[in-house]
């Protein structure tokens, strides 16, 4: 009966591999050059001049309503052909050396199927000074546990 | 040889096959109650599940980590079910449909609900997935996950937890309401809850009019 178990869950684990294959996900592609880690950019927003970012967010709705980065706005979930036009939109008509940055925080960085798209996508349309926040676990754990400047809501 | 695979074995059935001793330390608060709705439209309610064991897992399908988890929730679900575990999920989706695919694609065999910013806040943020609330039948949680766990945690988990009894002078638990159960065994109906019977391999009841999936 147990070897029937485990072979049971050695087949659900081979479907799941399977299914899960099908959504190669490349966030750990992204350049470390194209990146800018937390604590840089908590300091960037809390400075008192220089100049501040445009934040956007491309992962999730139902997250960046329970919390998202103070004065960040939500685009769509990158891994969506809706969210990169989205995307596109929120960014037409902007100088191409506008400073942006993207993120996510869904998941860990190497599994989040949003961050190397909206990177692709900016650079592809010339943008020259983006960077992609870097999220190692989520976004509950790598900034707002650790008090940085959220809000709430739409 | 003979000692190697002697070795082998006892290796195999204490790192697979014996459950390890559970505690749960620490506060355990009343598991926040939800009403949502399902993938069908039907409600899913945490109060009617009281006097079970609750596996709360928040997830979603672009999740890979959440993804993988699930198929071995099925086998939980599957293999718990009668003792008294109920697993519920929560998919984080902003759109169900992609969440339905999912479901029929991996045959899941038990309750998916449509998460909101509300719920998620009332755990305690829900601000990265996968998220898993091991609530006791009392209702009270008992352990929260974030991030993948492994499974033996959570078979070493459920099973202490069946072992808990729910508060006394608890009312009877109320049934999963019969159109929640019929949705469940419409999409999977070789799943062990749903046999009845009639049998493995033998077709359900007719569901076409009632699932709103195709």
């Amino acid at each position: 009966m147990r070897f029937l178990i485990s072979l049971s869950r050695l087949s659900c684990t081979l479907l799941a591999i399977s299914v899960v294959a099908s959504y190669a996900y490349q966030a750990s592609t992204i350049p470390s050059s194209n990146l800018i880690q937390v604590d840089d950019l908590v300091k960037i927003i809390q400075a008192p001049g220089g100049e501040k970012p445009l934040i956007l967010q491309v992962g999730s709705r139902v997250l960046f309503q329970q919390a998202h980065i103070a004065g960040s706005e939500y685009v769509g979930a990158a891994s969506t052909d809706a969210g990169l036009q989205a995307l596109k939109k929120r960014v037409e008509g902007l100088p191409k050396t506008k400073f942006i940055v993207l993120y996510c925080g869904c998941c860990p960085w190497s599994h989040c199927p949003n961050a190397e798209p909206a990177d692709k996508t900016l650079r592809a349309l010339g943008f020259s000074n983006v960077k992609t926040l870097y999220i190692a676990n989520n976004f509950g754990t790598d900034w707002v546990q650790k008090g940085y400047p959220t809000a709430k809501g739409e | 040889m003979a000692l190697l695979a002697l070795a082998l074995g006892v290796g195999v059935y204490f790192g697979k096959f014996r459950r390890r001793a559970v505690t749960f330390p620490g506060q355990h608060p009343a598991a926040p109650e939800f009403s949502l709705k399902g993938l069908n439209g039907e409600s899913v309610d945490l109060n009617a599940f009281r006097g079970k064991v609750v596996l709360l897992d928040f997830w979603a399908t672009w999740c890979d980590p959440c993804r993988e988890e699930i198929p071995r929730f099925v086998e939980l679900q599957n293999e718990f079910g009668k003792q008294g575990l109920q697993i519920v999920g929560i998919s984080m989706d902003d759109d169900p449909q992609p969440v339905r695919d999912f479901y029929r694609q991996v045959r899941m065999n038990y309750p998916v609900a449509m998460g909101d910013a509300k719920t998620g806040g009332l755990y305690g943020g829900v601000l990265g997935v996968p998220i898993a609330f091991m609530i006791g039948r009392d209702g009270l949680i008992y352990a929260k996950h974030v991030g993948a766990t492994s499974f033996t945690t959570f078979d070493d988990e459920v099973t202490a937890l069946l072992q808990i009894p729910a508060s006394p002078g608890l009312n009877p638990v109320p049934e999963v309401t019969p159109r929640l159960a019929q949705f469940t065994c419409c999409v999977n109906p070789d799943v062990d809850i749903c046999r009845g019977d009639r049998g493995v391999g033998n077709p359900p009841p007719a569901c076409a009019s009632f699932l709103h999936l195709e």
